[in-house]
């Protein structure tokens, strides 16, 4: 396993790589630049960088404003104020008008840790993924977080990136190429799909090695891209094990695991025992700590795994 | 910037009432809308489209345009009225306001209608946008301005007053704001819902190059843009004293005229009152 990075640190550094090939990219924070990394593309290009302060429903809109203009405008806070605080200005003046704004999220779900609730957004993938025209991405390591800022800044149109941030290990192989849409299997399997995103990959793919101790033989999808779902590959994995798990770091109401129940049921009925906060909030408390409390952690798949198997057999 | 002749006023005025009329049958025919609001703005619309902003109908996305973002989007039958009559579309879109897979949707929409800048409607956006418009204009190295209409009533937006640090901080001289002062907004008088005041001496405090104008003085008000247009430095708000329906003797200041578009009788009674040169 290769160094461990936080997607946030990533972040940082491929926006500042990206901002040197291209003039058209620019940078947009509210008064968290140390926190989203933002800092460091505005140290080397100070013109193209505009801390607003502490308004994050202005900093959408003046982002908006910019790419009407033809720039590239990546904007960031944590998620909880990007997506939660200027939902509205996110609608209206992004999604809506399908402008080239990339929201670039940092700090999301549990693990933002000793800050707790106020500050630990368990409900913005289901908020963005509502929005049409909104792409919503996800990525699990560091390497892909470059891959994903690459891509993002290619596409044409509004893009939210969640981002975390602890350290995470690399989990998708090096050689992997990022396609928009296209979920990566990181183990191949029979009898169950693990389907996850960002910091709960690792923990899948541990539990996945948990179970095949058991015997029991789970398959990992790296669901990156959440919206648009990669239906074909989602109805193919659940034809060939007919049960899946999923595991976010998000409620489990509205994101992956509503995604992932929402086509099911209607392309290729299975069970899906979803992996995430149960509708409540978060406290502080380190992220191990919280991972363990909230149900977030390898152990916590294993049992799923093991419940997914077994409503398996009753149907 | 041109001095307004004797004749000129003329003109512009005819031109206003000339307009005034379509926002009248254009709200008539969709049945719903804002009127108040919608002839509140119309004065200062007219001198901007027609003797300030470059802009050219023929080529709608040309980079160097100036852009106009309308803050306050539900007075968008005042925009179209002009965007029409400058020849951005059809005049026979006018027709289509509000009804179904019409290009000229009830608030502004920047992809279904030419002209449009900026998709407003949720009040309290528009200024951050036409913030960014601005620095980007600045990024080009472009002398392309950026104007931007506010409600008051909008004005109770506390995202209004981020963006106003925003243009203040970044110094963004090449922005004009109008402040449609017309005293009004949907559940009464400004000063009694939630008062503004002291307004002039808010922005003023906010960093702004703040001017005063009578919003149905045409000559008055190409001045004032003039002066912001020559204000370094700073971005300038002109709060514009205007009425709220003006040009219509019966909506005039009238609150219930905010949001309803007038029946027949109200039609012909405005439109005769228009034709007969308005009030004074
Ligand atoms: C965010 C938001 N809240 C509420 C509304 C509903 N609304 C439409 S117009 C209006 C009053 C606006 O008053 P003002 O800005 O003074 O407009 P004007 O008098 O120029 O018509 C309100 C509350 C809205 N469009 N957007
Ligand atoms: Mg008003």
């Amino acid at each position: 396993m290769t160094e461990k990075v936080a997607t946030r640190d990533a972040y940082g550094r491929a926006l500042l790589e990206l901002g040197r090939r291209q003039d058209k990219i620019v940078v947009l924070d509210a008064d968290l630049s140390k926190s989203t990394k933002t800092a460091l593309f505005a140290e080397e290009f100070p013109l193209r960088f505009f801390n607003v302060g502490v308004s994050e429903a202005d900093m959408i809109g003046t982002a908006a404003g910019l790419a009407t203009s033809g720039y590239i405008p990546f904007a960031s806070s944590f998620g909880v104020f990007a997506a939660g605080r200027a939902y509205d200005q996110v609608r209206n003046s992004i999604a809506y008008t399908r402008l080239n704004v990339k929201i670039a999220a940092t700090h999301s779900g549990i693990t933002v840790g000793e800050d707790g609730a106020s500050h630990q957004t368990l409900e913005d993938i289901a908020l963005m993924r509502v929005l049409p025209n909104m792409i919503v991405i996800v990525p699990a390591d560091g390497g892909q977080t470059y891959q994903v800022v690459e891509t993002a800044a290619a596409y044409e149109g509004p893009v939210y990136i969640r981002l975390g941030r602890p350290k995470v290990p690399g989990v998708v192989p090096h050689d992997t190429p990022f396609i928009l849409g296209r979920a990566q299997v990181l183990r191949e399997g029979t009898d169950l799909a693990i389907v996850a995103a960002g910091y709960m990959v690792a923990p899948a793919l541990e539990g996945a090695a948990e179970l095949q101790k058991e015997g029991i033989n789970a398959a990992v999808i790296n669901m990156h891209t959440i919206k648009p779902l990669d239906v074909e590959l989602l109805v193919h994995m659940a034809r060939k094990t007919g049960a899946v798990v999923t595991a976010e770091e998000h409620s489990i109401i509205g994101g992956l695991g509503g995604a992932v129940a929402e086509c099911l049921s209607e392309e290729y009925p299975v069970p899906v025992v979803k992996v995430g906060v149960k509708d409540t909030f978060g406290e502080s408390g380190s992220p191990e700590k919280l991972l363990h409390k909230y149900g977030l952690t390898a152990g916590h798949l294993v049992e799923a795994g093991r419940t997914a198997l077994q409503k398996k057999g009753q149907m | 910037m041109p001095v307004l002749s004797k004749a000129d006023i003329k003109e512009i005025k005819s031109k206003a009432t000339g307009l005034r009329r379509d926002i009248i049958t254009m709200l008539y025919r969709a049945g719903s809308g804002h009127p108040g609001g919608s002839l509140s703005i119309i004065d200062i619309l007219v001198v901007l489209y027609y003797k300030v902003m470059n802009v050219d109908p023929r080529n709608p996305r040309d980079p160097e345009r100036d852009r106009l973002v309308l803050s306050k989007g539900h007075a968008c039958p005042a925009l179209y009225a002009v965007l029409a009559d400058r020849g951005f579309f059809p005049a026979h879109y006018l027709d289509s306001l509000r009804k179904i897979d019409s290009p000229l949707q009830g608030h502004p929409d920047m992809r279904k209608t030419p002209g449009v800048e900026m998709s407003t409607g949720s009040l309290g956006q528009g200024l951050s946008a036409a913030n960014g418009m601005a620095l980007a204009a600045r990024l080009d190295g472009s002398p392309r301005r950026t104007y931007v209409i506010l409600g008051d009533g909008e004005s109770q937006e506390g995202q209004v007053w981020e963006a106003a640090l925003t243009a203040s901080h970044y110094r963004l001289d090449n922005l004009t704001a109008f402040l449609d002062s017309n005293g009004l907004q949907i559940d009464g008088w400004v000063r009694e819902v939630k008062s503004l005041e002291p307004l002039a001496d808010k922005w003023r405090a906010f960093g702004w190059n703040v001017l005063e104008v009578d919003g149905h003085d045409y000559a008055s008000l190409l001045e004032v843009t003039g002066r912001a247009s020559a204000c370094k430095g700073l971005p300038t708000m002109i709060i514009a004293h205007t009425v709220k329906g003006k040009g219509v003797s019966f909506m005039e200041n009238q609150v219930d005229w905010h949001g309803k578009a007038p029946g027949q009788n109200e039609y012909e009674k405005a439109l005769a009152e228009l034709d007969a040169g308005g009030r004074d």
